[in-house]
């Protein structure tokens, strides 16, 4: 009996540990932002994508804060589930009493607060995920987004799929609703610019169990001119390799999405593909003021390089203090108000939250890869803005509901 | 389409070597399994970590043909202490325990070491070094084969030879050939159990390790390795027979072919296309292609149950005090306190839908997201595609899940033990599988949005009175349940099939019934689930939501009515508290662990040891 | 006097050993009829084959003028069949009253339920069939923690709980003391008197045999050796020879009544 109740008292000391841990210290006087992002998983995007907002943060609150009060933020992990994300998300509005939400890395986390955020009436400014519907079909008067979509991603791509002469295409892609739509409207904008073109066979490997060896020959009995990749991460490593060895991207061309972002293309060593046609972030060769002031800072107080969840990171907390300056309020219709039309100079250029579809015009750059010093990077890249990727105010007013 | 000869030749080689790593995984957890009958969850974490030390340790010798295979074997052995640590110090408390207590542990050392790679070795997904001598192709007819493929090839069967002289032609081989076979026998042989037990343990960590290691030039190191691979083991495993190495062999084929050739023809299906013919297999042969009948179906998940005891006075009065405080708690609390309370009452109702399958019922269920799953997606589509009113969604939803519970009964109660549990996991696998990649329907992992509750009981405050009406109902109504003649009959089915039969009971079709029964409940709880979120996606159906339930069954205590509530309580509560800190998994996973070795009776159950007499029936 | 059983030609075969072979014997109601014979002698086969757990290769099962190979054990139990088990199997998380209980509520086709408590079904008529095999002082213990002689007992009220016409009886007295063994087997022979029904039972203890069988059938390596009252088979040679090898007087071999 005396064994038992030690026991449960272990476990009590051990629970009040837990929750004396949790309920941080907090100033009084601050505005605090909720937020909320995959950190036990992805963490290759997510840490920096930390790191980033950290030092955004540190800027800001060292300029003197938004509107005479330093910011706080309070940062949640949703463990990479719509479900756990929403009961955060109420958390965070009832009992942290935030004043507005923002990050969320998966695009079905992104669209569950899309939809909470309607519902209750409370700001979210996404940061990464992708999807489309995001700010179209389930696009809503609080929900605004950061990063370039899937869509706008992949137009980038097709506007320069579109130069080369290849004619007959494969495609690879995640079988998920990003791989799907990173396909389908790289497959739309391809053929509305070259009704020549052709797709002559695709592979759905599941997300992080592709089996490379199998659907690379599969892809290689269709005969291909060029490639169309979507998968990402230890998938696209896989790829690269059993492609290689296999003979496959001889005298194909291959045009993937996200691998010139450091995230996935690092990993790859010396191993990186070359000559691939990708979207990306060579922060390395940035040259920009405003992007060397950032990248100087980073490398300052993380003593590492910034990926580009740093600089989603950085650009979503900016974008969410240049709101609140404008809006000079914590009220959501004031900050909703501001934010439209919102314009700022980030690390990248200068960027919009359109008003139309509360799509922020945030680019991507695009380029090619190429092996320096056994590591990958881009070369040849240009910076191309979203506001020249999207579809017409008109269309636009078609996917979104009114 | 023309394909050369040389063409199916490679996709048929891809395969084999594709099923080299998974056939030292498979085979090790099947080892472990035969012998000490733990179902070892942490082997997917075994894999993962030889890969990530086989990377270290290449990398640390740097330049040379040895360095690559020396650090690959010395992986493996060092994967393999891991692994005899770990018995050691942590399972071997467990062996008297129920299996699912050990699974349970497993499941710990799995999260614990998943944040403890993650702080070791990095976030940062490694590209697995290129064997020295075989970085190259070989050309077949015409299409190219990477040299390394030849080799998996050649390891996987060199390693079932090395493993099958090593259990046919020493004393070893044969005390675990017997402790797999008949384990009461080699019990009664007096053979060092601790011994035979730590050493199997080494061999099958090992074996894992290995296939880790020796899968890094085809892949590399990364941390959701883990739980990609357990699910794929357990597969060969139970496809080709638990304790069967040669089954796993033969299955680990079966399944890389699978991959190979199915790609070819179902290229959007290949996660489906496995979980198939795992069910497949299951209904044919229920113990695997080369299993025997006696392994693992002699598996009981739960130690000796108690006689069922009415509710003393005592106990019905803090009963009612909690309903009491229940009614009371919107004036009490904020409204983000209601809401974690409603997400609580709605996992309640689902563990003890899952409870009153395991406990009365002596099924253990690893699919019960399906149910749950099925429930959220059954009111959603209903009220996406329909237009159906909430009070009518949350209705149908269970009635609908019944029927696909009935269903998936029908199936699961050919088979008893380990290999039912896996079979209701292949379906949840196949309903999880059809709910995500059948996006055109089910929205895919973009979910389903905006189902909300009516406009009467959008409050807060109104949904949290309507969601208690209806959980802690649910959960009176499953009480009772076990209470009535079905109950009892479930009892008897779990207790003794061959009394059972003997007194006129259709055993089959009452454990079917017991399922429906459950399905309806876990139905209920997921279609008010989805309205109290407002949207649904596929996680509500895969394999985490189902140990979910199972912890919170488990954290309650096994052999307790009320073990669910708690169990679903402090799961939540500890959730929500732990998700703050950075390393959670950690924290989550040394207090799974610690329960199982301090509290094996779980929450109430401790509780009734400690209190139990103050709560007994004064009339017995 | 109607025929509760009727074996024909029963053959079993498991591998290349014929378990039991070519064996017929009938029983009638009333009567208490014996299975006796060394091990390996293929008693619990028969029974088995009877009670419908396994598929006889060749011959006829007839239950109450109904043919029964390859019914499954619930059916057979149906018919009118009860059964107690040489290993004793009861319901171990369940009270005595219970077990009982549990063989009442299939028998009144309740196990589907969902409306009343077990607790107040079935009482009255349990606590009889309790009374009757002498264990009602312990109704409310759990079965888990029973002595194996009182298992015994529960397995009988369980096995009569369905008004059976013919009992099947796999070594009733195992495990028991004499005096016990007599008690029970009396208690058997008074029911069977009683409520006109036939039982088969196999026994090893030849002085309950040769006391409470009104006939017996002698099995030997599958095969139907004699049968006959007692005092017929305590004269035959051949099954003085099973039991004893050749040349003993046959006194010295089988108690006399």
């Amino acid at each position: 009996m005396k064994a038992t109740r030690m026991r449960l008292a272990l476990l009590m000391a051990a629970v009040l540990v837990l929750s004396g841990n949790t309920a941080a210290v907090r100033a009084a006087d601050t505005i605090k932002i909720g937020e909320i992002m995959t950190y036990s998983q992805l963490t290759s995007f997510t840490f920096p994508y930390r790191n980033g907002w950290q030092l955004a943060l540190e800027e800001i609150n060292q300029a003197g804060g938004v509107m005479g009060q330093p910011l706080e933020i309070i940062s949640r992990d949703d463990t990479g589930k719509p479900g756990t994300a929403v009961t955060i998300a109420e958390e965070l509005i009832r009992k942290d009493k935030v004043v507005l939400l923002m990050g969320s890395y998966l695009s079905n986390v992104g669209l569950a607060l899309t939809d909470f955020a309607k519902r209750n009436q409370v700001l979210y400014v996404a940061a990464e995920p992708l999807s489309d519907a995001l700010t179209w079909a389930q696009g809503n008067r609080y929900t605004f987004r950061l990063r370039p979509s899937t869509y706008m991603q992949a137009a980038m791509l097709a506007e320069e799929a579109s130069q080369l002469p290849a004619q007959r295409w494969a495609t690879i892609a995640p079988n998920y609703a990003y791989g799907k739509d990173a396909v389908a409207s790289f497959k739309k904008i391809l053929q509305a610019k070259r009704p020549d073109v052709e797709f002559m066979a695709e592979q759905w490997p599941a997300l992080f169990k592709i089996n490379a060896g199998a659907e690379i020959q599969a892809l290689a009995d269709a005969q291909p001119e060029a490639i169309y990749n979507v998968t990402f991460a230890s998938d696209l490593a896989k790829f690269v390799r059993e492609g290689k060895l296999r003979g496959f991207f001889k005298g194909i061309e291959v045009v993937s999405l996200l691998t010139g972002e450091p995230e996935y293309l690092d990993p790859l060593k010396d191993e990186a593909p070359e000559g691939w046609l990708v979207t990306g972030y060579p922060w390395y060769d940035i040259k920009t003021p405003a992007h060397t002031k950032f990248l100087e800072a980073y490398r300052r107080k993380f003593n590492d390089y910034p990926r580009t969840g740093s600089i989603v990171g950085y650009n979503v907390l900016m974008a969410v203090a240049h709101l609140l300056d404008k809006a000079q309020s914590t009220d959501t219709e004031k900050m909703v108000e501001a934010l439209e039309g919102l314009t700022f100079d980030s690390p990248v250029g200068r960027i919009t939250f359109r008003q139309i579809d509360h799509q922020s015009t945030m680019g991507a750059y695009v380029g090619r890869t190429a092996l320096k010093e056994g590591q990958g990077v881009m070369v040849d890249w240009k910076y191309m803005d979203g506001k020249d990727f999207l579809p017409s105010d008109e269309d636009v007013r078609k996917l979104r509901p009114q | 389409m023309d394909r050369t000869l040389g063409f199916y030749i490679v996709q048929f080689l891809t395969g084999l070597a594709d099923a080299s790593a998974l056939f030292l995984v498979a085979c090790g957890l099947s080892l472990i399994f035969g012998v000490s009958r733990i179902v070892n969850l942490a082997h997917g974490s075994f894999y993962m970590v030889g890969a990530y030390v086989a990377y270290y340790l290449i990398g640390f010798f740097s330049e040379g043909g040895c360095a690559f295979w020396a650090g690959i074997v010395l992986a493996a052995v060092v994967v393999g202490l891991i692994g005899v640590g770990i018995e050691v110090l942590l399972l071997r408390r467990l062996y008297g325990a129920p299996e699912l207590f050990m699974l349970f542990a497993t499941f710990g050392v799995v999260l614990i070491m998943q944040d403890l790679s993650r702080w070791l070795f990095g976030a940062e997904d490694l590209l697995g070094p290129r064997a020295p001598g075989l970085a190259g192709s070989v050309n077949i007819r015409g299409t190219l084969l990477p040299q390394y493929d030849l080799a998996l090839i050649l390891i996987a069967p060199l390693i079932l030879g090395v493993l099958w002289l090593l259990l046919n032609r020493t004393r070893w081989g044969i005390l675990v050939r017997a402790a797999t076979e008949d384990r009461e026998m080699s019990d009664a042989l007096g053979v060092n159990q601790t011994r035979l037990f730590t050493s199997v343990f080494f061999l099958g960590s090992f074996l894992a390790g290995l296939g880790g290691a020796i899968q890094l030039p085809k892949g590399g190191a990364n941390l959701l390795m883990d739980l990609n691979t357990i699910a794929e083991a357990f597969v060969v495993v139970v496809v080709g027979g638990m304790g069967s190495i040669p089954g796993a062999y033969l299955a680990a084929v079966i399944i890389g072919e699978l991959g190979s050739f199915g790609v070819l023809v179902f290229p959007e299906s290949t996660l489906v296309l496995m979980f198939l013919v795992m069910a497949v297999v299951l209904v044919i042969r229920p113990h695997g292609l080369l299993g025997q009948a006696g392994a693992g179906a002699h598996v009981a998940f739960r130690a000796a149950e108690a006689v069922l005891q009415p509710a003393s006075k005592k106990l019905k009065l803090l009963g009612l005090a909690c309903l009491v405080l229940i009614l009371v708690m919107p004036v009490l609390v904020g409204t983000f306190q209601l809401v974690l309370l409603t997400e609580i009452a709605l996992f309640a109702l689902a563990s003890m839908s899952l409870y009153f399958m395991m406990g009365p019922g002596g099924m253990v269920s690893f699919g019960h997201a399906a149910f749950f799953g099925g429930g959220a997606y059954a009111a959603a589509l209903l009220v996406h595609y329909l237009q159906t009113p909430m009070e009518l969604a949350v209705l149908l939803a269970p009635l609908l899940v019944g029927l696909l519970a009935l269903i998936i009964g029908w199936f699961c109660v050919r088979l008893s033990g380990v290999y039912m549990a896996m079979l209701t996991l292949a379906f949840a696998q196949i309903c999880w599988s059809i709910v995500f990649q059948w996006g055109e329907v089910t929205g895919g992992d973009d979910g389903l949005l905006s189902i909300w509750p009516s406009q009467w009981a959008s409050d807060k405050i109104v949904f949290y009175y309507l969601t208690m009406i209806l959980s802690i109902g649910g959960i009176l109504v499953l009480r009772y349940f076990i209470f009535t003649p079905f109950g009892y009959t479930m009892r008897a089915c779990r207790d003794s099939a061959l009394r059972v039969d003997s007194i006129g009971i259709n055993l089959a079709r009452h454990q079917c019934l017991a399922f429906a029964v459950a399905g309806v409940f876990a139905g209920l709880a997921g279609g008010l689930y989805v309205f109290s979120k407002g949207s649904v996606f596929p996680d509500e159906m895969a394999i985490p939501r189902s140990f979910d339930f199972l912890f919170m069954v488990l954290l309650g205590g096994v052999e307790t009515l009320f073990g669910p509530i708690a169990g679903a309580a402090a799961f939540t509560w500890l959730h929500d508290q732990i998700s703050r800190t950075d390393f959670w998994q950690l924290i989550l996973g040394c207090i799974f662990v610690l329960l199982v070795v301090a509290f094996p009776q779980g929450i109430v159950g401790s509780i009734n040891v400690r209190w139990g007499r103050f709560f007994a029936n004064q009339n017995h | 006097m109607t025929k509760l059983l009727e074996v024909r030609n029963l053959a079993k075969a498991f591998g290349g050993i014929q378990a039991v072979d070519n064996v017929s014997f009938e029983l009638e109601a009333g009567q208490l009829l014996a299975m006796i014979g060394p091990n390996g002698a293929g008693k619990s086969t028969c029974f088995n084959l009877i009670n419908g757990q396994l598929y006889p290769d060749r011959g006829g099962i007839t239950i109450l003028g109904q043919r029964t190979n390859g019914r499954k054990p619930r059916d057979v139990w149906k018919l009118g069949v009860g059964r107690t088990f040489q290993i004793t199997c009861t319901f171990s998380s369940m009270t005595v009253l219970e077990n009982v209980q549990m063989a009442l509520l299939s028998y009144h086709k309740q196990t589907r339920s969902l409306f009343r408590k077990v607790r107040r079904l079935y009482v009255n008529e349990s606590m009889e069939l309790l009374e009757l095999v002498g264990i009602a002082a312990q109704s409310r213990r759990a079965c888990g923690v029973l002595a194996y002689g009182d298992l015994k007992r529960v397995e009988l009220a369980v096995a009569l709980a369905n008004r059976p016409k013919l009992l099947l009886m796999d070594e009733p007295t195992a495990g028991m003391g004499p005096a016990e063994r007599s008690q029970l087997m009396e208690l058997t022979s008074a029911i069977v008197r009683t409520r006109k029904i036939g039982v088969l039972f196999t026994e090893h203890d030849m002085d309950v045999v040769f006391t409470h069988a009104d006939r017996i059938i002698v099995l030997n390596r599958g095969e139907l050796v004699a049968q006959g009252t007692p005092s017929q088979v305590r004269a035959n040679v051949k099954v003085q020879e099973i039991y004893l090898g050749t040349g003993k007087t046959p006194g010295t071999a089988f108690p006399t009544s």
